[in-house]
């Protein structure tokens, strides 16, 4: 019958209307602000640098090697290698990065930068709600906006910091090890780099 | 008591009106109602996009606006706004002057109609004997400004869209004017007070509405699909339709226009709903005779919520026609059941009161329907095509 389908629709839509008052599963609208849905582990957004121990710029892992200076495709990482050296996680002297800018603005997420770092020290940040009223200075970050602690990393993507810090722990391990027999070797390298530090 | 409350627009009008010049009453009485007519339209408006956008909202199962103050009840606020100080954006090559007049007419014309509508006892702001006649008159220039906007803009999406609204406002504009001339028969006059006054009997408790009778339900239901289409709403919002033509007519307007334009269409939708109530639904008359005591004016605007309640409703459960549906909506199935209304309405004023009177009016209204619904059903089944030379 002509107009039976129009009022099976004004049923279905009046049962929507008066269920939404009633069941709060109808409403499926997350509010946003204040309800936040947990992010997906995989989540990625711009990358940071990592430190470990308490001092957020003496901890960085970076060694500025500038790998990923070179492999980021739109070019948005900019490095200045330090003229001094600090010991790095397994204690051997490294240089680190003087200057370590990141320009989010022209970052796109690729993560080529992590996958390339031979040393863990750039890693992906799910972080989002990063507007600024500056749209160029404010999102050129610098080395001390960009430094977050290991622990951050865990929290974020847990999966992948536990396999970082395997990795790295591994890699401690095996230096020792190499260390240990050559005490000699490891002698001699050292009045070496105490001059570089001094 | 309830007396004075009834009147008290109409007694506090006579005591302003007092203290004017005896010359000047009439234009200044006029300009009152006018005055009074503007700001509660608007007003309503204003809370009927909030409450349509609300309602939406819970018809899809969503919140709706609920930011802005408490329970987003500020949304119009801030919308009104917004539409003020955005930039007012006249394309190159549009005809200026018709750009810049279209949305006042469009507004201008749909705030007329409001001159003949009693939205109380003794509470009509002009009480002409042709008042019907006068409102389709002034409701006709709405297609004018819509043409207006379409054509001036230089766009083809507007140009699209303005032609695709004559061909329906015209279309729809014979079965509306139709359905309304049952109402007419049964009160014998154009007077919209007059039609109103003959709906406001009681038989026990129930009143005369001519919606309570076989012809005026139909003509109610084909007065209030005309009036849908005549104001552009979905499910006949094809002159606007995002999907294709982006906004239609008014694509080319921005800021305070195009604010003008969304003001001029809502009260357009509350004068045709005022007009369904005035002809089909007793006007300002209580729906039962216990509730007299109610002030008329309150009934009416009751009723009209309830009507805007009806369209965003409707608005939220169907989806866009086709042209193609549009017009043979009203070609084969509006006419003719108009026709054939205005015949059973004849009908009804012919045969005594009784149960027979009842009987025949619903047959002559039913039996119709059903075969023209068959038959339009019938016509509209799809086959399987067959290729005479691709296979
Ligand atoms: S994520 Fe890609 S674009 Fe962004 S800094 Fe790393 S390499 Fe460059
Ligand atoms: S972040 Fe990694 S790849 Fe980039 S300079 Fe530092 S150590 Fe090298």
């Amino acid at each position: 019958m002509l107009g039976e389908g129009i009022l099976k629709g004004l049923a279905e839509t009046a049962r929507n209307f008066f269920g939404s008052f009633v069941s709060k599963e109808r409403l499926t609208t997350v509010q946003f602000p204040e309800e936040r849905l947990p992010q997906p582990e995989a989540a990625r957004n711009f990358p940071f640098l990592v430190y470990d121990g308490d001092d957020s710029q003496a901890g960085l892992r970076c060694v500025a090697c500038q790998i990923c200076e070179k492999e980021c495709p739109p070019k948005c990482i900019f490095i200045q290698k330090s003229s001094d050296k600090k010991p790095d996680y397994i204690g051997k002297q490294q240089f680190y990065p003087a200057v370590f800018n990141i320009d989010v603005s022209v970052c796109m997420s690729c993560q080529i930068c992590v996958e390339v770092c031979p040393f863990d020290a750039i890693e992906m940040d799910n972080a989002f709600e990063l507007s600024t009223t500056d749209r160029f200075r404010g999102l050129l970050w610098s080395r001390e906006q960009l430094a977050k602690p290991n622990s951050y990393f865990h929290n974020i993507h847990p999966a992948t910091a536990a396999e970082v810090d395997e990795r790295l722990a591994e890699a401690k391990a095996r230096a020792e090890a190499k260390a240990k027999p050559t005490v000699a070797a490891s002698t001699t390298s050292q009045p070496d780099s105490q001059t570089t530090t001094s | 008591m309830t007396e004075t409350m009834d009147q008290i627009f109409v007694l506090l009008k006579h005591r302003i009106l007092a203290h004017s010049p005896v010359s000047v009453q009439p234009i200044f009485s006029a300009a009152l109602s006018a005055i009074a007519i503007l700001v509660v339209f608007a007003t309503l408006f204003a809370l009927t996009t909030i409450l349509e956008r609300k309602g939406l909202g819970r018809f899809q199962n969503r919140y709706g606006p609920n930011r802005v103050g408490p329970f987003g009840l500020l949304q119009p606020l801030a919308d009104g706004l917004k539409s003020l100080t955005k930039e007012d954006i006249v394309p190159h090559s549009a005809d200026g002057v018709v750009h810049m007049l279209a949305p006042i007419v469009l507004v201008v014309a749909a705030f007329l109609g409001y001159a003949v509508l009693p939205l109380g006892r003794n509470m009509t702001a002009i009480n002409l004997d042709a008042g019907l006649l006068y409102f389709f008159a002034a409701s006709s220039v709405v297609e004018l400004a819509i043409f207006m906007a379409g054509w001036s803009s230089r766009n083809k999406y507007s140009l699209l869209g303005a032609m695709r609204a004559i061909a329906q406002m015209i279309s729809y504009e014979v079965p509306l004017i139709l359905s309304t001339i049952t109402a007419v028969m049964a009160a014998g006059s154009l007077s919209t007070g007059a039609i109103v006054e003959s709906q406001t009997g009681y038989s026990g408790i129930w009143p005369h509405w001519f919606v309570f009778t076989p012809w005026g339900f139909a003509g109610f239901v084909l007065f209030m699909i005309a009036g849908i289409a005549e104001s552009n709403r979905s499910p006949f919002d094809l002159p606007e339709g995002e999907s294709e033509i982006i906004a239609g007519y008014f694509v080319e307007y921005s800021g305070f226009k195009f604010a003008l334009f969304f003001l001029g269409e809502y009260i357009g939708m509350f004068a045709i709903c005022g007009l369904a109530i005035t002809l089909f639904l007793g006007g300002w008359a209580a729906p039962f005779s216990f509730l007299t005591w109610a002030p008329s004016y309150f009934w009416f605007f009751a009723k009209l919520l309830v009507l805007i309640a009806m369209l965003i409703w409707v608005r939220a459960t169907l989806p866009r026609l086709r042209m193609d549906q549009l017009m043979n909506f009203a070609w084969k199935f509006m006419l003719p059941m108009a026709l054939i209304n205005l015949f059973a309405a004849s009908t009804w004023h012919f045969t005594p009161p009784g149960a027979i009177r009842w009987i025949v009016g619903t047959i002559l209204i039913a039996v119709p329907y059903l075969l023209l619904g068959r038959g339009l059903m019938q016509s509209n089944k799809l086959e399987k095509r067959t290729y005479r030379f691709a296979d």
